[in-house]
């Protein structure tokens, strides 16, 4: 395959960004996006042109380390699909392609498509843990949990944090994220003690960060790679709400 | 409390709380017109009683009001912020699932909000075709009923109160479902429930409202003892 890329490429957060036009040639329908980036890369590298910066770890759609908004959709347009996962072969010969990084304001470009997440580990530092005595491992089986909890907080812990969904929120909002983290743990027994503070400590971070306002169109819903439901959202806005009735009632 | 306030999650609850209540109001105020197709008599005497209850009338419009107010200002702060979240835009911007009403609210908002002040100065305060408000039915009363129909016989008056009722369907449409996971009240069992609530009230309203220029644009209401 042959493709035209639009890349977006800065030097770094305080210099202004542009796109680049490249050519991809000689691209295997079976490589990842990745891997046909790696290809362009080496080309301009051979060439005495700096390589496209980009995140990517694991490669196989679990790390939450890659990220790239792909004709306008973050990890393009696979549904449920990590950029690593997504193959080239979802393209047409002499397709144009527009990569660009996440676009958030909590989400500074550090060089060309990578951006710093790290307001994503500043919200979880905020309350998205369960404090434990240390010691010992637990026994296993000592929390019976149902069936109907542990499904959902499974679900929801599916999250790999990689901020697909405050990329393809209009409004740039984490609502997702956060939201899968509240209920993951609001959802299990372990969760219950620090409940109400969590979500407050948990949407105060998300707010200090500046992500936007939810909306409630459900991008993010769609553009993540591990379809965590808006559900969540639901969710963390009544855990939130709960929290504080004392306060407005 | 506060910090609930100034939370993005507080003030969205509170611009659903505030939208169900304009939705509340927009509901009543429709049921009140449809007295218009009981005839002349019923409703000028429906919009008797309204202002000699002026201890009922009175603090209802001014509750009214703060609602308005507060829903406009509210959304103004996150709307504020939701454009600084995104200093640089795509380039190649893409939707995957958003509804253009959901994309639009701002501007479907600030449409109806220009009709209030249109239809407050039209209905409420005479400003617009004034030969028509003070005018005293057979009995005495004000003749209300005299007012919409001679007014709405003007096709540009009509059209903008359709278009008007056009785009309150659609802002309705979205936030008349959106109102629930604000709320944390959605799940994705009631979804599709909320969905078809949500369209299908908007177009109640719709229907509704639009119902009385249109008979009156079309002569099936017009003044007593008057022939097509």
């Amino acid at each position: 395959m042959n493709l035209k890329l639009r890349v977006w490429r800065q030097k770094d957060a305080s210099k202004a960004g542009k796109i680049e036009e490249y050519e991809a040639k000689n691209i295997n329908p079976h490589m990842s996006f990745l891997e046909m980036l790696d290809v362009v890369n080496e080309g301009l590298a051979q060439n005495g042109v700096e390589p496209i910066a980009f995140d990517s770890d694991c490669r196989e759609g679990i790390c939450g380390m890659c990220s790239l908004v792909i004709n306008g959709i973050p990890h393009g347009p696979d549904r449920g699909t990590a950029t690593c996962q997504l193959h080239m072969r979802k393209f047409k010969d002499g397709d144009t392609i527009t990569i660009e990084p996440w676009r958030a304001k909590a989400f500074p470009v550090v060089k060309d498509l990578v951006t710093d997440r790290s307001a994503f580990d500043r919200i979880i530092q905020a309350g998205g843990f369960v404090s434990v005595n240390t010691g010992c491992a637990p026994e296993a089986n000592a929390i019976p949990i149902g069936k109907h909890l542990a499904d959902p907080a499974m679900d929801a812990a599916a999250c790999i944090g990689c901020g697909a969904c405050v990329a393809a929120c209009k409004n740039a909002s984490a609502m997702l994220f956060v939201a899968a983290k509240v209920s993951h743990l609001a959802l299990l027994p372990q969760g219950q003690v620090e409940k109400a503070a969590r979500v407050q400590k948990m949407v105060a971070a998300m707010d200090r960060e500046q992500f936007g306002n939810c909306t409630n169109q459900f991008e993010c819903e769609a553009a993540c790679p591990k379809e965590i439901s808006v559900s969540f959202i639901s969710k963390m806005n009544q855990e939130y709400l709960k929290a504080f009735k004392g306060d407005i009632l | 409390m506060s910090n609930f306030l100034k939370s993005s999650v507080g003030r969205k609850s509170v611009m659903a709380v505030t939208g169900l209540l304009l939705f509340g109001f927009v509901i009543i105020h429709m049921i009140g017109n449809l007295q218009l197709f009981l005839g002349q008599d019923a409703l000028n005497d429906y919009a008797k009683h309204l202002v000699e209850m002026p201890l009922l009338l009175w603090p209802a419009r001014v509750v009214l009001l703060a609602i308005l107010v507060t829903h406009i200002f509210v959304s103004m702060s996150l709307a504020k912020e939701n454009r600084v979240a995104r200093p640089v835009r795509y380039t190649q911007g893409a939707t995957i699932q958003a509804s253009y009403a959901s994309r639009t609210m701002v501007m479907s908002g600030i449409i109806i909000f220009l009709f209030i002040v249109y239809h407050l100065l039209h209905f409420t305060f005479g400003k617009i075709q004034p030969q028509f408000y003070d005018q005293l039915d057979a009995e005495g009363r004000k003749d209300v009923y005299g007012m919409i129909v001679y007014g709405f016989q003007n096709i540009y008056v009509s059209g903008a109160y359709v278009t008007a009722m056009a785009v309150l369907c659609f802002h309705l449409s979205h936030g008349l479902q959106s109102l629930f996971q604000s709320l944390g009240l959605r799940s994705n069992a009631l979804a599709p429930l909320l969905k078809k609530m949500a369209v299908g009230l908007s177009l109640f309203i719709f229907i509704g409202n639009t119902s009385i220029p249109l008979s009156i644009l079309l002569g099936f209401v017009r003044m007593p003892g008057v022939g097509r």
